[in-house]
């Protein structure tokens, strides 16, 4: 639902920075279907989403509401906008948002700032062509049919006279809005914008160092934190020795931070200890020397060794059946073969290239925060919380992020800055050193899987019994919580898209001892890991090529329903009329990308190709891993073939960048991923321990292809991320007849073995 | 409480000459975001250990990782950041990331550009082997590796 609002008279002009004399738009739509399981945090519905502004001297600004961590948003859906308008690209100017429920839901996570306003983007461009279009009607005193708006101007298409959309700008904004019936949108052969290959607003800036960060920030008076927390989680410090800190030039304060973070703690902050200083370096060393007695709270026995065993163990027993048909028992019982294989994958963290890092000033009763946030609304809702003011008391300027991959999502470490800053009353810039974000992020769940398959004598596989146990996201909101989320067990768990008679999926409870987040692509990390592997498991059982075994067991081309099942399925929150699970779309990307990789072509010794598909956040993606291995057992990762099934792509450029991307994510993570707890307490620190592709292990071949769809545009942040793991994995058997069940890879071919 | 420090260090920053009172061992990246607010280049991992290579620099005109870099390796140097690698944002590097769309979210990319700033100035002509090798130092996170090893030879032959 959209309403588009002519808003030229109203505050917002302010926003804008623009002047009278200009047309404004604003849109209004309903802030539904948001995934997650945050706190709720959509406005109220109807609250205004996106601005556009053209002012006289015909510069058309539009707001970014959604936050940039290199998944190019900030400039992808101005394209929409201007393409729909008929703006000049090159006189656009971007703004982006503060945090604001004017805007809805500016939560940037979920793959879902294209899914979601892709419409509503088109629908308000659209709308300001019509009024500028109408303005230089009747300033002609001719039809408005016979008038075209044609890169910022409007045509008298029989006289060719023509007004810019500057000189247009006054007058339409006295006019009313059209009503949405009567806006007609462009047609697929009308884009100018959508669909091309376009540089990112940003990218002058990037190349020369001028991009704003969060720690970029500059502020009259500013002061630096760091903050230090208790090495187990809903721990806190019980005695310190503020005197050695404030020894070392340059550190001014040392302050309590309470907080109720922590499992079960949502967005706030752990609590801890900061210390203030004149200059970063000066507040690490600092805190270097506080030595900290801590109370180490409920969680500091957690150990990862011991918990893997009750994941284990818990994944070798029945659990609760979340989806089902047939009878799978019976059809255990009478197959042929039975195929049985457990998969492991640690804790991940998500370690963006900037640490967590806000800058907070308190006055007068309120607090402005500036901060490299997924979660603008959040921060400003955790922020009020935490220092008991209203939120709008709170204002969030949303920075550049130097990646987020879901981190950013929880506002913890901005609650942080407004705390120190309104105990020190001067502005505070709180950065968390690459150790914090290491060893106090919310972690991916780790995960204990187990998969049997029941082939008949002809290696079909007729029975699939999946098992997943992992600690839920829920529970870093609600710490009672054991059993996964719908949503979670949607994230390619009781989604597996498999022409399979008897099937069912079982999820066991699983308690969290450290905070438990999305990272890229969520819960489809380790389900797509267990999953892709698993059916290369069975076509090696079977005796058969792994991409037409694949397609078999995906079979015919078919929407699915999982409803008709009784299952409970959120669709990543979105209506799975009007985005099916369709598995021709999820066959084709496995044939375009294994026609990239030229599948079935013969490799050298030790040399093989791996294959998976996995359709993640409503979008359908093949990998085919080429791979060699080594005679000690090591992969080199040569090259990595991906198809890409998004719908509508708008910058087709930031669209293959977010799959090259996500191929060296998923790498790191299979690779080398892998975050352990001991006595509670993380065991890595940075990237020494918790290391990450680097160049030397880039693939040299690296190929995205991307399907021509007219469908409905689906996000690309996070679907190029869970076939990668088992699409490697599997060239590793392939090449070697080694088959890995637990990741990271590096780590069991005893390169870092200990 | 504040203690006497030690006398200035002087450097020179993009061809200017600054005159900074901190602590001797304070890592010049420090100095250069917090004393001078050249913030360009990056922090990613500190510690006395180089890790990321967000914070590269040129010291004397060779590549040098700032956090790990005290103050006074500094002195009377020539520090070179990503602002003043080019009077106008136009070294080959620059125009050759522009014309590959290298950045994704752009935080790593002044120490990705300025380290292969270095590996062109020793060597013109590096081969993929040489530039894995040269770059194998400066983390992305967001995977813009192969756009990287694309975008150097390009520049290579511009320069």
């Amino acid at each position: 639902m959209i309403r588009v609002e002519n808003v030229s008279r109203r505050s917002f002009l302010k926003v804008m920075g623009m002047g009278t004399g200009a047309l404004v738009l604003g849109c209004r739509i309903d802030a539904e279907g948001a995934v997650g399981t945050a706190r709720a945090m959509a406005g109220p519905a109807f609250e205004p989403n996106a601005f556009i502004a053209v002012s006289p001297d015909g510069t058309v600004t539009i707001v970014a509401h959604r936050s940039e961590m290199g998944q190019g948003s900030r400039t992808g859906l101005p394209m929409v906008v201007a393409d729909e308008m008929e703006a000049d690209w090159d006189r656009v100017v971007i703004v982006q948002a503060d945090g604001d429920g004017r805007y809805g839901s500016q939560n940037t996570d979920g793959s879902r700032s294209m899914r979601q306003f892709y419409q509503p983007m088109r629908e308000v461009g659209a709308t300001a062509r019509h009024m500028l279009v109408a303005a230089a009607a009747t300033s002609w005193g001719v039809d408005a049919s016979e008038c075209e708006a044609r890169l910022h101007e409007v045509i008298h298409k029989p006289t060719e006279r023509s007004l810019g959309f500057g000189e247009l700008a006054a007058d339409a904004a006295t006019l009313p809005v059209p009503s949405p019936e009567s806006v007609e949108l462009k047609s697929r052969d009308q884009f100018r914008y959508i669909g091309s290959e376009t540089s990112v607003v940003d990218l002058p800036d990037f190349v020369t160092g001028r991009g704003i960060y969060g720690a970029d920030v500059r502020l009259p008076d500013m002061v630096f934190a760091a903050i230090a927390h208790c090495p187990s989680v809903n721990g806190r410090a019980i005695g310190y020795d503020a005197d050695a800190a404030l020894a070392v030039p340059g550190v001014q304060q040392v302050v309590d931070v309470p907080g109720d973070g922590g499992v079960g703690g949502g967005f706030q902050t752990l609590g801890g200890v900061a210390v203030v200083a004149d200059t970063t370096w000066a507040a690490f060393q600092g805190r270097e020397r506080l030595a900290i007695q801590w109370e180490p709270g409920p969680h500091a026995a957690y150990d990862s060794a011991t918990y893997r065993q009750r994941l284990e163990a818990a994944a070798e027993a029945p659990a609760h059946v979340v989806r089902e048909s047939g009878d799978v028992d019976s059809a255990l019982r009478s197959a042929d073969r039975v195929v049985r294989a457990s998969y492991y994958v640690p804790h991940l963290a998500q370690a963006p290239m900037e640490p967590p890092c806000a800058t907070a000033r308190f006055e007068g009763g309120r607090c402005e925060v500036w901060a490299p946030t997924q979660n603008p609304m959040g921060a400003r809702d955790e922020v009020a919380r935490a220092l008991g003011i209203g939120p709008d008391d709170v204002t969030v300027h949303v920075t550049l992020l130097g990646g987020g991959f879901g981190r950013k999502s929880k506002p913890d470490y901005v609650v942080e800055a407004a705390l120190v800053a309104r105990h020190v009353g001067v502005p505070v810039q709180l950065v968390w050193a690459r150790e914090d974000d290491i060893r106090f992020g919310y972690f991916h769940a780790v995960s204990a899987q187990q998969l049997e398959g029941g082939l008949d004598r002809e290696g079909n596989c007729v029975a699939w019994l999946h098992r997943s146990v992992f600690p839920t996201i829920i529970a870093t909101f609600n710490a009672s919580a054991r059993r996964a989320s719908p949503n979670e067990l949607g994230l390619g768990l009781i989604d597996v898209p498999f022409a399979v008679p008897n099937l069912r999926v079982e999820n066991g409870d699983a308690e969290a001892h450290v905070r438990i987040g999305w990272m890229r692509s969520v819960s489809n990390i380790h389900h797509g890991f267990a999953v892709g592997s698993f059916v290369d498991e069975l076509a090696a059982a079977a005796g058969r090529d792994a991409k037409t075994y694949l397609l078999d067991m995906i079979g015919p081309g078919r929407t699915i329903d999982l409803a008709a099942d009784g299952v409970e399925y959120t669709n990543y929150g979105e209506p799975i009329d009007q985005y099916p699970l369709d598995t021709a779309r999820l066959r084709n990307v496995i044939e375009v990308a294994a026609e990239a990789a030229d599948w079935g072509s013969p490799r050298p010794d030790g040399r093989a190709l791996g294959i998976a598909a996995h359709r993640t956040f409503l979008t359908y993606v093949a990998v085919v891993a080429d791979v060699s291995v080594d005679d000690e057992g090591l992969p080199t990762v040569h090259g990595v073939y991906s198809a890409l099934d998004c719908g509508v792509v708008v910058n087709r450029d930031r669209v293959r960048a977010q799959i090259e991307g996500a191929v060296i994510y998923g790498m790191s993570l299979a690779l080398h991923g892998r975050i352990t707890a001991r006595e509670g307490a993380i065991e890595q620190s940075n990237f020494h321990d918790y290391p990450v592709v680097r160049m030397p292990e880039a693939p040299r071949t690296m190929e995205v292809r991307l399907i021509d769809s007219d469908a409905l545009p689906t996000g690309v942040g996070e679907p190029g991320v869970p076939a990668v793991a088992p699409a490697i994995t599997n060239a590793i058997y392939a090449a070697s007849g080694k088959r890995i069940r637990e990741l990271p890879i590096l780590d069991l071919g005893g390169a870092r073995r200990g | 409480m504040q203690v006497v420090r030690d006398a200035m260090i002087e450097l020179t920053v993009n061809g200017r000459v600054q005159r900074v009172d901190v602590d001797p061992q304070m890592p010049l990246l420090w100095v250069l975001r917090d004393v001078l607010n050249l913030t360009g280049t990056k922090y990613g991992c500190g510690g006395g250990v180089s890790l990321c290579g967000a914070c590269t620099i040129h010291l004397s005109g060779r590549v040098r990782k700032s956090g790990t870099t005290p103050i006074s390796a500094s002195a009377d140097k020539e520090v070179t950041t990503i602002e003043g690698l080019s009077p106008d944002g136009e070294h080959p590097l620059q125009r050759a990331w522009q014309e590959f769309n290298v950045p994704q979210c752009g935080y790593c990319q002044s120490g990705q550009i300025m380290a292969a700033a270095a590996l062109l100035a020793r060597n013109p002509n590096p081969t993929d082997d040489e530039i894995d090798e040269a770059m194998a130092g400066n983390i992305c996170r967001c995977g813009t590796y192969t756009r990287i090893r694309a975008a150097i030879p390009r520049a290579a032959k511009e320069a």
